[in-house]
């Protein structure tokens, strides 16, 4: 079938991408790698750049994914959990379990991951229900309610900052969305999440592709739509809140990447979500491959470099699509 | 000529959308193994009447009974096993196939992970070529034209294997070719499946040629029910729909057929919102 020969060909591109990536990234820094490496150079390549490397792919996936969940859920392919302000809930939350200091180590929690997930969940929640407010989601509510949502959180965290000035650099510098932090920790705290959640959403394709037939018609056919759109909620704000607590809000992946793989090889969910979460991940790979070599050494927010390219996507997308989407 | 239990009956059913009553205490059979029609003015309540037989909406008051069970105990994908619907108007901004479309009529029979089986591409091979959209597998569901999106719904309905096919004012963007060639297909199914079709019919006498069984609705209450001879008098047409009537016969099959006329002294029609 021609679907799944496409569907397989995007794989194994996919995959060689990030892999040759992946080596490129390696060897790109202000430290030149040269054979046979010494312990420095090994701690460089090893503990910095791969760790690194491997955090980028993660987050990108798990922003890619949750954006194909909440383009599932608002059955809208411009979704994106930093225009629905979901990634503005994370960063609150996040910024809470900071400055606050709390600390759920005994419990062998992280705490701004949970942080995040309220905040992510409280968030996706509002903009969801303020979209259902006429029945079917309508894109100019759903991005008005992202737009005020997103806001009003970041007016939010804002405040705090205000009230903590000492802590403003730091905190302002992770919310611009980057990996310069990026250890094994870090490595640690976003695997867990990201593979529940991919593997869970992998399991419900079938009931997405129903949902982008419309609630009703998904109705019609067994699924108990609402039901099935509070655990796509949840799933997506875990995704975005692992994300964002380990490397800010990082704007336009989670709509850029599913949308170039659905014209590749369409949009059924089974073959989408997994091609999605590698396009993310390279996506977001190359994307801080750049802003780290770019102006080296000094180093770009990758969540910068990700809105300066995925705005003007999203408008043209907007333009090109308005007729059929309103 | 309804021997067998009805499929679905509805005792004492009101629905009300805020402070708007829509039905009023309906009480309603639908034969088993026949086509029945709801006919109505717009706005009489035939499209909620029909979202409340498929529990899309929940009756205010009322119970509905379908093969037996009440409605509200049955698990909706039992129920999407057991009960198909084609709506009025259907479309999506996401470029499936027309097969996937068709294949997701499977929907109430796959597990979580398992694939489609041999027996489900041979029930929607079987329903596309029936629907005669099996050359349109490869298209994506966006280029269609209303018409052969129509089909494709019908095509989904089918490959649900239901008992009973509910249909939404199923013509309304066919031509007249495609629409007695889907009232023909759905007389076919009846006949060979023992498929039970109720459907909602804007053309009064589409509902006269091809059913058996007709349920005239008037501001949410049934008007008359029964045989199309019985149901589409001039007396009952006239009180209804506010048009002068005159039947006479239709010369393929003799079924009544309707000739309309406005009749000046009665001004505007009733039964609108």
């Amino acid at each position: 079938m021609k679907v799944i020969t496409k569907y397989r060909l995007l794989m194994v591109g996919l995959i060689l991408g990030v892999v040759l990536t992946g080596l490129v990234a390696m060897s790109l820094g202000p430290v030149p790698i040269r054979f046979p490496l010494d312990s420095f150079q090994s701690k460089i390549l090893f503990d910095l750049r791969l760790p690194r490397i491997l955090l980028a792919l993660m987050v990108g996936a798990a922003l890619a994914v949750a954006g194909v969940l909440f383009q599932g859920l608002f059955r809208n392919p411009l979704a994106d959990p930093y225009i629905l302000g979901t990634s503005s809930g994370a960063a609150l939350g996040a910024t809470i379990a900071v400055l606050s200091g709390i600390n759920l180590q005994s419990l062998g929690l992280s705490a701004r991951p949970l942080f995040a997930f309220g905040g992510a969940l409280l968030a996706t929640a509002l903009v969801y229900y303020l979209g259902r407010m006429r029945k079917r989601p309508v894109l100019t509510i759903m991005l008005l309610a992202g737009i005020a949502v997103g806001a009003f959180f970041s007016a939010l965290t804002s405040l705090l900052l205000f009230f903590r000035q000492e802590e403003m650099a730091k905190i302002m510098f992770w919310m611009m969305g980057g990996f310069s932090y990026a250890r094994w920790a870090e490595v640690r705290i976003v695997l867990p999440y990201l593979g529940g959640a991919f593997l869970y959403s992998w399991s419900l394709a079938r009931q997405l592709n129903l949902l982008l037939l419309g609630e009703e018609k998904a109705h019609q056919l067994g699924l108990a739509v609402e039901q099935f759109q509070r655990r796509i909620v949840i799933t997506a704000s875990v995704l975005v809140a692992a994300a964002v607590s380990v490397s800010g809000a990082i704007g336009f992946i989670g709509m850029v990447a599913p949308h170039i793989v659905r014209l590749l090889i369409g949009p059924d969910h089974r073959s989408l979500l997994p091609a999605s979460a590698l396009a993310g991940g390279l996506l977001l790979l190359l994307a801080d491959t750049l802003a780290r070599t770019l102006l080296s050494p000094v180093e770009l927010p990758v969540g910068v470099l990700t809105s300066f390219i995925g705005g003007p996507f999203f408008l043209y997308l907007l333009h090109k699509g308005r007729s059929a989407l309103d | 000529m309804e021997t067998a239990e009805p499929i679905l009956t509805a005792e004492g059913l009101s629905f009300c959308f805020g402070k708007n009553q829509i039905l009023t205490d309906l009480n309603l059979a639908v034969p088993t193994g026949v086509f029945t029609g709801i006919i109505g003015p717009n706005g009489s309540g035939k499209t909620t009447l029909l979202k409340c037989l498929n529990k899309t909406l929940a009756p205010t008051r009322g119970r509905i009974t379908f093969m037996g069970q009440d409605l509200t105990r049955i698990k909706l994908r039992a129920l999407a096993r057991l009960m198909g619907v084609v709506p009025q108007q259907w479309e999506t901004p996401f470029a499936f196939t027309v097969q996937e479309v068709v294949m997701m009529g499977r929907f109430p029979y796959l597990g979580r992970w398992a694939g489609e089986r041999q027996e489900d591409r041979m029930v929607v091979r079987e329903a596309m070529r029936a629907t005669n959209t099996w050359e349109l597998a490869e298209r994506l569901i966006t280029e269609l034209s209303g018409g052969e999106r129509q089909r494709v719904l019908i095509a989904q309905a089918l490959a649900q294997t239901p008992r009973l096919l509910l249909l939404d004012e199923p013509t309304s963007h066919l031509d007249v070719n495609q629409t007695l060639e889907i009232c023909t297909l759905l007389q076919t199914l009846i006949r060979t499946k023992g498929l039970t079709v109720l459907g909602v019919f804007h053309d009064l006498n589409l509902a006269a040629r091809y059913c058996q069984h007709l349920i005239m609705i008037k501001d949410g209450r049934i008007y008359a029910q029964g045989a199309p001879e019985e149901v589409l008098s001039s007396p009952n047409v006239t009180a209804v729909f506010g048009v002068e009537t005159v039947v006479g016969a239709e010369p393929f099959t003799g079924r009544p057929y309707l000739y309309f006329s406005l009749n000046r002294r009665q001004e505007g029609a009733p039964g609108g919102h």
